[in-house]
């Protein structure tokens, strides 16, 4: 096992190492920099302070040299420098980073959670309303825009009936104590249940198949056969395997999850790391944006290695060697 | 004809009839149906051509006229609604011929060749697949510049393909075992011949699957992208980029916020309804 999990986690940092390539060749490819974005904002620059300016930013370096360089600076903990925010790039991404986990741990608590329940409830009566209604609406769930939902939501709950923000993380003035805490909550509601549909309506399916399958197994009618209620073959014999496969679902999960923040940040102006990645590739701030897609790409690549090691550890069939 | 000739019926004329009976199949094949239609019949059923602007008749609310209102610049919604079809569900099917190309190919090939082609291709595939992909659409998005449908073809479908790939793979894997692939080849077919006539036809009805549910994701895809200002540039209308400016009116003008989200959900719901229906009716587990 810790054989295996070593030659995951090498494995794992070579296909960072070639994503980082990727991303720094395909940024430094894209028309525009960072210094012609500075330049069409003062008109009084001479061409000769753009070319000074390129030159101490390392612009005019190849490639490699540029990606060498950058490379040094994130080995020694230096992710670069922010020209649009004017701050380094770590403290930078380490509060929006905050803010994207708070957003996407929610909506993924509530998507699980309300979808696997909602799963379960309808694999249990095949074909009754119940059942209907959780397919149609999963289905319904997969088909509508993530942002469309989130541009409904304000129009319903923020602009029409007023009860919650339309969008931001908390209101300016209001600081501490309980009218904070109740502030941040209200900011919150809209973007995680509307990053949360999609996954939701995700785990309905999940579960409800593989609860169906299950159910469908002789030891579930041998449990039934020996006289055991009804509601403890579902939850002891059955629910604990249909759940298994699940376990690798939540890490495919995760890069559709971290989709969706991308745009749920940019519908409701919630500072993330969303938000910033959009801004920051729209403005060539390049070191903010390969600190934004690494930190992605890490966590995506990580929670596929945390799901392979949680299979193993809850399904005593599989060993890896 | 003879009795025999008789109950011989065709496996695809099994997988259509199948395919009628299912109810929410044929649902959302005739949801996608309409919506491709009135599309493509966009220049004759629109009251008006999508970009013709009229400061007289800015924001004005659904009504007589304007069944779908006005937008900022007082074009008509109902007209923009019907063009925008054409860009977002063409930009759809065109994702979805694209990947299902380009997914056979690698995957055949990962499949069929084996070795270190193999071990290449289907590591590239793992990668894209362990990507979040809207962050790598936002890059190429960037990298391609202008907003024209062909690039957003182009960079949706470089990022389509590896499910597909996985997917021909696997049955190219299965299906080089078989009996008759080994007889096609006994008999001194090329290695080419029986990969195209013995084993890639038995690879068709999962893909057509796995390419309908491509076109609604492409087209969910290319609304996230034109919503984010990135994908189909106006004046070309897209279902994406109707919704672009439309928070912004939110509080005056609620109704151009309505009508192209409701098109966009009603073409994926139909697409993925279509593309389970299919499964199931090309399942031979599904056999009665």
């Amino acid at each position: 096992m810790l054989a295996y999990l070593a030659r995951r986690l090498f494995q794992s940092l070579v296909v960072l190492a070639g994503l980082s390539v990727v991303f720094f060749a395909l940024l430094a490819a894209t028309p525009g920099d960072p210094v012609e974005v500075l330049a069409a904002q003062r008109p009084d620059l001479l061409p000769e302070d753009v070319a000074r300016l390129r030159a101490l930013y390392g612009l005019d370096d190849p490639l490699p040299v540029r990606y060498v360089k950058w490379l040094r600076g994130v080995l020694r903990g230096d992710l670069g420098y922010s020209r649009t925010y004017s701050q380094p790039v770590g403290a930078l991404v380490a509060r929006r980073l905050g803010a994207t986990v708070q957003l996407a741990a929610a909506a993924f608590a509530l998507a699980l959670a309300a979808g696997v329940a909602v799963g379960v409830g309808a694999a249990v009566r095949p074909h009754s309303a119940w059942d209907y209604a959780a397919t149609g609406l999963s289905a319904a769930g997969l088909a509508i825009p993530a942002f469309w939902l989130g541009i409904v939501a304000i129009l319903v709950f923020a602009v029409w009936l007023r009860w919650l923000p339309a969008g931001g993380m908390m209101t300016p003035g209001v600081e501490a104590g309980v009218p904070a805490a109740v502030d941040r909550v209200r900011h919150l509601v809209l973007p995680t249940v509307v990053l949360a549909v999609g996954g939701m309506a995700a785990w309905v399916r999940y579960t409800r198949a593989s609860m169906l399958e299950v159910l469908g197994q002789d030891y579930i009618r041998t449990a039934r056969a020996k006289g055991l209620p009804r509601t403890s073959v579902v939850r002891r014999h059955a629910l604990r395997n249909a759940l298994l496969p699940l376990v690798t679902l939540v890490a495919l999960a995760v890069p559709r999850l971290l989709d969706g923040a991308v745009v749920t940040e940019t519908v409701f102006s919630w500072p993330g790391m969303g938000l910033l990645l959009y801004q920051a590739v729209l403005g060539h701030d390049y070191p903010v944006a390969m600190a934004v897609l690494m930190l992605l790409a890490a966590v995506t690549v990580l929670a596929n290695l945390a799901a392979d090691v949680a299979y193993a550890a809850v399904d005593p069939r599989i060993r890896y060697g | 004809m003879s009795s025999a000739a008789a109950v011989f019926v065709p496996p695809w004329r099994l997988a259509l009839r199948r395919l009628r009976r299912h109810r929410l199949a044929a649902a959302g094949a005739a949801v996608a149906g309409v919506l491709t239609g009135l599309a493509l019949l966009a220049p004759w059923l629109a009251p008006a051509p999508p970009d013709r602007s009229s400061l007289a008749e800015r924001w004005l609310p659904p009504g007589r006229g304007h069944p779908l209102g006005t937008d900022e610049l007082g074009r008509d919604v109902l007209s923009r609604l019907l063009h925008a079809g054409r860009v977002s569900l063409g930009v759809g099917y065109a994702v979805a011929v694209l990947v299902a190309a380009v997914g056979t190919v690698v995957g055949a090939l990962a499949g069929y060749h084996g070795g270190w082609a193999d071990t290449v291709l289907m590591r590239a595939v793992d990668v894209l697949l362990a990507v979040p992909t809207l962050p790598l659409y936002l890059i190429l998005a960037g990298l391609l510049p202008g907003g024209g449908p062909v690039r957003v073809v182009l960079i949706l479908a470089a990022f389509g393909w590896p499910p597909v790939a996985r997917l021909v793979r696997a049955q190219v894997l299965a299906l080089r075992e078989e009996a008759f692939v080994e007889a096609a080849r006994a008999t001194g077919a090329s290695e080419a011949r029986v990969l195209a006539r013995h084993v890639l036809p038995h690879t068709v009805g999962p893909v057509v699957v796995a390419a309908t549910l491509a076109a609604g994701h492409a087209i969910l895809s290319e609304s996230a992208l034109s919503y984010l200002g990135l994908g189909i540039a106006p004046p070309t209308a897209s279902w994406g980029n109707m919704l672009h400016r439309a928070q912004d009116y939110l509080w005056t003008a609620a109704w151009l916020a309505v009508a192209p989200g409701c098109a966009l959900a009603l073409a994926v719901l139909g697409l993925n309804l279509l593309g389970d229906g299919l499964r199931d009716a090309l399942d031979p587990r599904w056999r009665q």
